[in-house]
């Protein structure tokens, strides 16, 4: 039993953390339109940056407290330079030229911090373990996450539902072209959205960095999860995306956990093995496939799209 | 003045005609060795296959970059751990290059991707890490060459020291690829303990652990194996610290700790078993050379995926040398390389029926230098002139 519910803390962590990837990439991608594959090379450059001054400042909460603005900054610079001019073009000249981003900023980290990556060194208190049930100590960094990608869904909440920016957002989201028709400044709307979803991205590596590691090409294999969620949780809905990440961490990680012992009651456990870890792997694709026949615009889809 | 016309048109004839019987004289022995060598080059894993290519080039150099008199071209490819890439990389140096060796491959499932079409062709392939069993047993090829090991020999090693710790129960967590398969299967052969548990990972983009890591808290072995090559082993053993199994559940691992890791894993490996083919402090001539040149021009030490390169073109130009620069001659050409007349880096190193090697498996452990840093030093060895268990199989 105590198992399980470890379990199921893994899963809410890692769909937390996935949750804080896929609000920044459905926020620009419903608002704005806008394909930005490169929102996982964000995640990285997030990461890297909070390893380097993490180093430099030698505590991890000064350094992810300077990561996050930087994070954001870098995404305005690259909205501005690179993707303002992709907004009136069609999907595939944007996952183009993002994907061209990619390529960029690998080359980047390579020549700005080396192949070999980084850690991020943590404080002592955040290396252990708390007690989050009598006889189930949970790792503190783990909850931490958990912490953070909760409090950081709430902050969310309340800016779309409660701001007048929140507004705009969700504007934006439903009728771009209106809102730009009642006096709007959609450049400026579209450069802030893009800066929120860039520091966003840049929190969720940083939170990763210490558990994964900060490497090259991090943020490439997880923003296909990221992806996943959005086109499960519907485009634009931050909403969708809270829960279709949370759904996809949970399944994943209970998926890897109980399915080969719910499959050896039928199978030879060798077969129950290889057959849990495909069926594993593939579940949370399963799930997507079928909100896509049950609901093609996802759980949640933005009104007016 | 006729006749000395005719003279004349005759010399000019032979004149021309003289680079194509010098040519002839030589006994066809190639102008160039080409060589191409495929290793991952971008993305997290970078840095294993630099460390290939470093001790390539190294081993190029002190060849004086000619092998046998002839120079040497080496064209690298990035298969960025991908098996569709590395096939296709493959099939461009054998079809655009037309190379006359192919060698390198991290990957099991990169190398089982890419080498049918090089032995279709008859070219020798050099693998310099990966050795899936699938080229062991009954797949065997006269053209296939490991000059690292067999997958399961490390593993089998790790099983036997388990054996010596005298623990009694085992939890297994490996990748779910060919590699991992031959590792599980491998420290399954030899341990005598039980296996309370297994799971085997996404690979290679799992890099969170933490459903096994909570399964190995709850399944309470008395150890856990790890396989986890590459920057997923850092991942693996900050996870397994983080959730406090670091000092209750010692890990014992193949491949997962080298000289690249070691610098990020750190403090998290002490106190952990580990097996390897090779070390930078084994006693040989040759290793000696290869690690204080290596350590000399890269500023780094090496790990074993350079040594084993090192051993590769050693390996390569012993053939080459051999054989006078005749590639044509196939049955030559692989008669010089089962010879295996190079001086390993890894001392005594011949080849089995199925062209992988017999060798020393060596304990490691990792420790921290005087200076500060880490390294790793081998302390015993585990299994001596070691053959893998699918040559049986091999009707070579």
């Amino acid at each position: 039993m105590l198992l399980i519910f470890e379990q199921f803390l893994n899963g809410l962590q890692i769909g937390l953390l996935l949750f804080l990837l896929a609000a920044g990439l459905t926020l620009v991608f419903g608002i704005m339109d806008l394909v930005n594959l490169a929102h996982g090379s964000l995640y990285m450059m997030g990461a890297f940056f909070a390893a380097v001054f993490t180093e430099w400042t030698g505590n991890f909460f000064l350094g992810a407290l300077l990561a996050l603005p930087a994070g954001a900054l870098l995404g305005i610079v690259v909205e501005v330079i690179a993707l303002r001019t992709l907004y009136t073009r069609d999907h595939l000249d944007q996952v183009l030229a993002t994907f061209g981003l990619i390529l960029f900023f690998n080359e980047l980290a390579r020549v700005m911090f080396g192949v070999g990556g980084m850690t991020i060194e943590m404080p002592e208190w955040l290396k252990g373990q708390i007690e989050v049930l009598p006889g189930l100590p949970y790792p503190s960094y783990r909850f931490l996450i958990i912490v953070v990608g909760l409090v950081c869904a709430g902050f969310l909440y309340v800016l779309v539902q409660r701001t007048r920016l929140g507004m705009l957002i969700r504007a934006g989201a439903s009728n771009r072209e209106m809102v730009g028709a009642l006096g709007i400044d959609i450049k400026l709307l579209f450069t802030l959205v893009f800066g929120l979803g860039s520091a966003l991205a840049a929190l969720a590596g940083l939170m990763a960095g210490p558990v994964t590691t900060v490497q090259i090409g991090m943020g490439d294999n997880i923003l296909i999860l990221a992806l996943v969620v959005i086109v499960i949780g519907g485009i634009g809905s931050i909403r969708g995306a809270f829960i279709a990440a949370i759904a996809i961490g949970i399944i994943d990680t209970m998926g890897r956990a109980f399915l080969p012992n719910i499959l050896s009651t039928v199978l030879t456990p060798s077969e129950a093995g290889t057959l849990a870890t495909a069926l594993s792997s593939m579940l949370i694709y399963i799930l997507m496939a079928a909100v896509l026949v049950l609901r093609p615009a996802g759980l949640f889809p933005a009104p007016g799209r | 003045m006729r006749s000395s016309f005719k003279t004349l048109t005759l010399l000019a004839t032979a004149l021309t005609a003289l680079p194509f019987i010098a040519d002839d004289a030589a006994a066809q022995a190639a102008k160039k060795v080409k060589i191409g060598f495929v290793t991952t080059l971008s993305g997290p894993n970078a840095a294993y296959g630099q460390d290939m290519k470093n001790a390539f080039e190294l081993a190029l150099d002190h060849m004086g970059r000619k092998m046998g008199g002839i120079p040497v071209e080496v064209i690298y490819e990035d298969d960025e751990q991908k098996p569709e890439v590395g096939k296709q990389k493959t099939e461009k140096l054998l079809q655009r290059d037309k190379v006359d060796f192919v060698a390198g491959y991290i990957w099991s499932n990169v190398l089982l991707a890419s080498y049918k079409p090089v032995l279709d062709e008859k070219t020798f392939l050099i693998s310099a890490n990966a050795g899936p069993s699938q080229l062991a047993g009954e797949g065997c090829s006269p053209y296939f060459f490991a000059a690292s090991w067999q997958n399961d020999q490390n593993h089998m090693a790790v099983g036997e020291v388990l054996n010596q710790k005298g623990v009694k129960s085992l939890y297994m967590v490996a990748p779910n690829y060919a590699a991992g398969v031959d590792g599980t299967n491998g420290v399954k052969s030899l341990f005598k303990g039980q296996v309370v548990g297994q799971d085997m990972t996404k690979w290679p983009d799992q890099l969170d652990f933490s459903g096994e890591i909570s399964k190995i808290r709850a399944a309470k072995p008395q150890a856990v194996y790890v396989f986890f090559p590459g920057r997923a082993g850092v991942q693996f053993f900050q996870q397994y610290s983080q959730a406090g199994l670091k000092n209750d559940i010692p890990v014992y691992s193949a491949f997962t700790i080298d000289a690249v890791t070691l610098k990020l894993q750190k403090d998290l490996v002490l106190d952990t078993y580990l097996t390897s083919t090779w070390g930078t402090d084994l006693p040989y001539a040759a290793n000696q050379k290869f690690v204080t040149y290596y350590k000399k021009k890269y500023k780094e030490t090496p790990a074993f995926y350079g040594a084993q390169a090192y051993d590769a073109a050693n390996l390569i130009g012993s053939a080459v040398v051999a054989t006078k620069g005749n590639l044509k001659d196939k049955a030559a050409v692989g008669a010089a390389l089962k010879a295996a007349k190079f001086d390993s880096v890894r001392g005594p190193f011949k080849f089995g029926n199925n062209n992988f090697p017999i060798q020393n498996v060596y304990q490691q452990e990792a420790y921290k230098t005087a200076d500060g840093g880490y390294d790793l030093r081998t302390i015993s060895t585990v299994l001596t002139a070691h053959q893998d268990p699918h040559a049986a199989k091999c009707k070579m």
